[in-house]
């Protein structure tokens, strides 16, 4: 019963939401708009979760005073620290909170995002070494690209642009949407194995 | 307009019925293949050298008495990438426990988290070690992309895992990911269906999983026949695609429009 309930309830409301797909009546549509925010709650509680997982893990860490123990004392000083001014205090601009968040959370979050542009540098450092066949053609058709999208480009060649767009939107593109459709397909056969319970690891239960 | 029409037209949207008839298709494809694994003939699977890799790679973290780290992107339950992700870590964890190697999972989302506990426990009962699985080895890092990014580089730093398998829906952080693992000289098995994110991992991982070979892990690494047989059906609803684009193509290059107008989806 332990997997069988679950199988039952997954097909059930697999086989709703795609019958919504086809199905225009009104009241139809409004339940599974309702369905969908019952989803939004219970993913929203799901936080709990996530906010045990991180004070388990690392209260573990400082009771038995493992390597970085310090650090996780910081973590959770400013889980519980949030969560206080959060809950008490709100988060809309002007608040504590808001002023944190603006403040630390999101300088640290560009300061990642901005190493991506050093990572590129390096990972095309290596994707263009001309080692093979292939990698000749995208080391020269990356070139190609690079010079066509700027103003020497065209300054060298007249039809260089129009040359770089059909790179892009011929065999570029006819790729790509061969990568998309065996995805799309792909995703499918998932959606269907889980639906009728042919794929049940994710599930547990033994 | 006829009443039955009217009637029957406010309970199916009859401007759809191109995608039902393609959705069935597809279905009895799936389902036929199926049955004939379950019948026992044996269908044959391409390899995979990316997911052979994944063997490899546990392999190497048991020589070096280094963890293993999987990474299952930073979307929901709700895309299929990650439920695809996490029927992958069941079977990873399986090979993992076989050989006593630690398996690290940090989770970018709350709602995977008691998913891939399951996975995971999963993986070790199946393996005849269920006290080997270790909750905490299953870390909810945050929501935040880049939060989340640096929690995971940070492990990759201090842990020094010997093997990076990063399976799941990807954006801006996959390449911060890949290198830093890079950097670290781990083996990186990557895989997502997210096609901007896949040059990333092409350049800075050993294997790439690209697109639908992502949702074909399952059957691949656990060769189970119904799986198998799922497989079958799409290869089958691809090849009827192909020969669908080319009688379009041609249709269309004679003016006859009829054909890949049915296809639009209204």
């Amino acid at each position: 019963m332990r997997r069988e309930v679950p199988i039952v309830i997954c097909f059930l409301a697999g086989f709703f939401f795609i019958s919504d797909f086809f199905i225009p009546e009104p009241h139809w549509t409004q339940i599974a708009h309702r369905v969908n925010q019952w989803a939004i709650i219970v993913i929203a509680f799901a936080y709990v979760l996530g906010v045990g997982n991180i004070v388990r893990v690392n209260s573990q860490v400082i009771k038995r005073k493992e390597r970085d123990w310090g650090y996780k004392i910081l973590l959770l000083s400013g889980l519980v620290l949030m969560i206080i001014l959060g809950i008490g205090f709100g988060i809309k601009e002007g608040t504590t909170f808001n002023w944190i968040f603006m403040n630390a959370m999101y300088p640290m979050q560009a300061t990642m995002f901005s190493l991506l542009a050093f990572y590129i540098a390096s990972a095309a450092f290596r994707a263009f070494r001309i080692r093979t066949w292939e990698a000749a053609l995208l080391g020269v058709t990356a070139v190609l690209v690079m010079i066509g999208r700027v103003p020497v480009g065209e300054f060298l060649w007249r039809p260089f642009p129009d040359f770089i767009e059909w790179i892009m939107n011929v065999p570029q593109l006819a790729a790509k949407r061969a990568i998309m459709i065996g995805a799309a397909l792909g995703a499918i056969s998932t959606g269907l194995k889980v639906l009728v319970g042919l794929e049940r690891t994710y599930m547990g239960g033994e | 307009m006829s009443p039955i029409f009217f009637y029957l037209s406010s309970w199916f949207d009859f401007n759809r019925i191109n995608v039902l008839v393609i959705l069935g298709l597809f279905f009895a494809f799936v389902f036929y293949f199926i049955n004939q694994a379950k019948k026992g003939k044996s269908l044959f699977v391409r390899r995979i050298s990316g997911l052979d890799a994944i063997e490899e790679a546990v392999g190497r973290a048991t020589e070096m008495g280094k963890p293993i780290l999987y990474i299952s992107g930073i979307e929901d339950m709700d895309n299929l990438q990650t439920v695809a992700s996490m029927i992958i870590l069941g079977n990873v964890t399986e090979m993992v426990a076989r050989y006593d190697v630690p398996l690290l999972v940090p989770i970018c989302r709350p709602f995977v988290v008691p998913v891939a506990e399951e996975a995971v426990k999963q993986g070790y009962i199946k393996a005849g070690k269920p006290d080997a699985y270790d909750k905490n080895n299953i870390r909810y890092i945050s929501d935040e992309q880049f939060a989340y990014t640096a929690g995971v580089n940070g492990i990759m730093l201090r842990e020094r895992p010997a093997a990076n398998l990063m399976f799941g829906s990807f954006f801006a952080e996959s390449l911060i990911m890949a290198e830093t693992g890079f950097s670290t000289g781990a083996i990186q098995v990557a895989g997502t269906a997210n096609i901007h994110q896949l040059p990333f991992f092409v350049v800075a991982c050993d294997y790439t999983i690209i697109g639908e070979e992502l949702f074909a892990t399952s059957a691949y690494l656990s060769k189970e026949p119904k799986l198998l047989g799922s497989l079958k059906g799409s290869d089958l609803a691809k090849f009827l695609i192909i020969i669908i684009l080319i009688l379009g193509a041609l249709l269309e290059t004679f003016g006859i429009t009829k054909f890949s107008s049915w296809f639009f989806v209204r």
